[in-house]
């Protein structure tokens, strides 16, 4: 009875997915506010166009530029958001992932260099990339699962030693003149990610293979999850794990397994990345490059969920370009960094939201059968 | 080796302090990841005061505002994890995470925006110079240049220590963290306890900041935040078993490393292995680990930690 009276709007309202899109979306709009505000205060002429062009992003530049510079928005979208599934895969069984910008940073060394120390096509570079990812991911696993060691620490610590480690490395391979890394194309033009024409299509020749590939590993990774017996078993590990432990699950196997896949998708996000030649990695690098942070914030703003996550990284990634293109006379470009963290915190209060809604939800369906059962009995007498 | 002394002094006050702040917030009940954020907010008020407050004001003010104006940026950035994590039943590594984000973010954006305008764009650096007011804070004992923050770092110490065991305050804290249910049903506000303990964190958090930043340099480039400081307190107090004076213990092992970075060449036997100063980079995060490895599988970790407290399931 109670379910056929249910209004359109009611059903939506209770729909997880929906709860998850409208507090994405409040999250956004908070963070670009709070943005704006920040803007503002530090001075309020310019505030406004530097607005508009965190939130245009290429449409703030001339017509003919803007497949153009959509095109590098999507090329740097691809690392974020393979930093964004590596989170979410592990967040799925229990662990949180910071250590995704040190799998990315070990993936960026080993990417590079084969591609010009060791001048190895790109698929091997590829794959290098991902095997170094894996590899630091399964250090923070096996030290979980043997040792006991909190993953958060773990990959922090990994995190600063590979960035040293990496830069030391890539010393060998490095322009002698400047702090930079070789350029791929040039040294090693095999190991540069085909592009099959693509690179036309946007008049932009860092548009490569990799843009469709990472929608392909996102779309891999959703049904791994959701569809089949090994994406079940890990979620229910990181559920419960003696509950999986007394079903039969190698919790311990599983838990490792996850940093391994977790690490392999970070390190893959920067071999999609450095092997277009879009940029050079720069040795004197003295913090852990945001990247993997980022990733952060995009798993939890597409709601942890890969799909999800798609839009979160073209949005996360257009804002950050966007912010390129601020008033430099007052404003830095940090700003899109300063809006992107604040969405993260707004999204730490997502679950309050949903339980508010259901609260609310909960409360008026107790009044409308309290206030049905009143009429009737106001009837009856 | 003089130097060694110096810097091993230094660094380890920075991660005593933290780590003393860690210590409070997880022992009621919240875990606080944001501390590395919570340090550049106090390193960043401490910097502003001692920018823009006149040298003649004199050493004992200098010092009493720049330890006061960092405690209370600590405090303050504290409380965004407060309230998200005790108040909104927030995830507590989401919102550390996001506070460390935030922190480095604002900072940055905050100093350039300061530095730009007051050069006319010449400098748009996130970069603050204090040289003449940490020699304010200095002090010269013997042949050791140490400043006055290495006896506030004492005193915390002796202070959380009588605090936690011997106050009804601090027994109360750590019951909070241990079985906050229990505590809640002597009449112990659960809220309000981990409200203190995140504050105190805060407030610790803050000064270590402060004393990081001026540990043997004159400026500071914010954008790059504190170099994983917050999170190597965090490995020392999990080493020092959440006891302060267990943590003092593992503080000093974890400074000796950190300083070697900074002096490693002036050792005539560590320069004659000729290592590369990245191996003395990595050092500190290197032993952390190990150190983590061997010592965490017994660890005693506050029970209830990272859980937000619900009222219904008592």
């Amino acid at each position: 009875m109670k379910q056929e009276n249910k209004s359109f709007g009611r059903k939506l309202l209770e729909n997880d997915g929906f709860q998850t899109l409208l507090a994405s979306i409040l999250c956004i709009l908070g963070g670009l506010l709070v943005g704006f505000i920040v803007l503002l205060l530090i001075e309020p002429s310019g505030a406004v166009s530097s607005m508009g062009a965190v939130i245009k992003n290429f449409f703030h530049y001339p017509q003919a530029l803007w497949f153009k510079y959509f095109g590098q928005t999507l090329v740097r979208t691809v690392p974020l958001l393979m930093c964004a599934l590596s989170v979410l895969f592990a967040y799925k069984v229990g662990m949180f992932n910071i250590g995704a910008a040190g799998q990315y940073v070990a993936g960026a060394c080993a990417t590079l260099y084969f591609a010009l120390g060791l001048k190895m096509p790109w698929i091997v570079c590829i794959l290098a990339g991902m095997a170094a990812g894996a590899l630091l991911g399964a250090i923070s696993g096996a030290l979980k699962t043997y040792c006991n060691v909190n993953v958060v620490i773990s990959g922090i610590m990994l995190n600063w030693i590979g960035l040293y480690a990496t830069n030391t490395i890539l010393a060998t391979v490095k322009n002698p003149t400047s702090p930079y890394t070789l350029p791929v194309a040039s040294v090693n033009p095999g190991a540069v990610i085909p592009s099959l024409g693509l690179d036309k299509l946007f008049n932009e020749k860092t548009v490569t293979l990799a843009v469709p590939l990472a929608i392909i590993v996102a779309v891999l990774i959703w049904v791994v999850l959701n569809k089949t017996m090994f994406g079940y078993e890990l979620k229910a590990t990181g559920n419960n794990f003696n509950a999986a432990r007394y079903a039969g699950m190698k919790e311990n196997r599983n838990i490792i397994l996850t940093m391994v896949i977790a690490g392999a998708l970070a390190g893959l996000g920067a071999a999609l990345f450095y092997l277009t030649g879009i940029e050079d990695w720069e040795t004197t690098m003295s913090a852990v490059p945001g990247m993997g942070f980022n990733g952060i914030a995009v798993a939890f703003l597409g709601g942890l969920d890969p799909l999800g996550s798609i839009l979160a990284a073209y949005f996360i990634q257009h804002i950050t370009s966007g912010g390129g293109g601020v008033d430099l006379s007052y404003y830095s470009s940090q700003i899109s960094s300063l809006i992107s963290s604040l969405i993260i915190f707004l999204c730490a209060f997502v679950g309050f939201f949903k339980m508010f809604i259901l609260k609310r939800i909960r409360l008026s369906d107790e009044k409308k059968a309290e206030a049905a059962k009143s009429a009737k009995g106001g009837a009856g007498k | 080796m003089i130097l060694l002394v110096q810097y091993t002094l230094l660094f380890t006050s920075v991660l005593l302090l933290v780590a003393l702040g860690g210590c409070f917030a997880e022992h009621s009940g919240v875990i606080n990841i944001g501390l590395e954020g919570i340090m550049l907010v106090g390193a960043l008020g401490g910097a502003l005061t001692m920018k823009f407050l006149p040298v003649s004001v004199g050493a004992p003010v200098m010092i009493l505002a720049v330890i006061l104006v960092s405690a209370l940026s600590g405090l303050v950035a504290s409380l965004f994890l407060a309230v998200a994590a005790i108040s909104f039943n927030a995830d507590q590594t989401i919102t550390g995470t996001a506070i460390n984000m935030l922190a480095t973010a604002a900072a940055t954006v905050g100093v350039k925006a300061m530095n730009t305008i007051s050069s006319g764009g010449s400098d748009v650096s996130s970069e603050i110079a204090y040289t003449s007011a940490r020699e304010l804070l200095t002090v010269k004992l013997g042949p050791l240049t140490l400043n006055w923050f290495v006896l506030v770092t004492i005193l915390a110490l002796i202070l959380s220590y009588f605090v936690l065991y011997k106050t009804r305050f601090g027994l109360r804290l750590m019951a909070c963290g241990e079985h906050p249910q229990a505590a809640d049903s002597v009449g112990i506000n659960v809220y309000k306890m981990r409200y203190a303990g995140v504050m105190i964190s805060g407030v610790l958090g803050g000064l270590g900041g402060i004393v990081y930043i001026t540990a043997g340099i004159n400026s500071w480039k914010f954008e790059n935040g504190v170099a994983g400081f917050g999170f190597l307190a965090l490995a020392v107090m999990i080493f020092g078993a959440w006891h302060p004076l267990k943590i003092a213990a593992a503080a000093l092992l974890f400074g000796v490393f950190r300083a070697l970075g900074n002096v490693y060449t002036g050792i005539d036997f560590l320069a004659s292995l000729k290592l590369s100063s990245t191996i003395y980079n990595m050092l500190p995060y290197i032993i952390s680990l190990i150190v983590l490895a061997f010592t965490s599988k017994n660890s005693r970790a506050p029970k209830a930690e990272g859980i937000p407290y619900d009222k219904s399931q008592r």
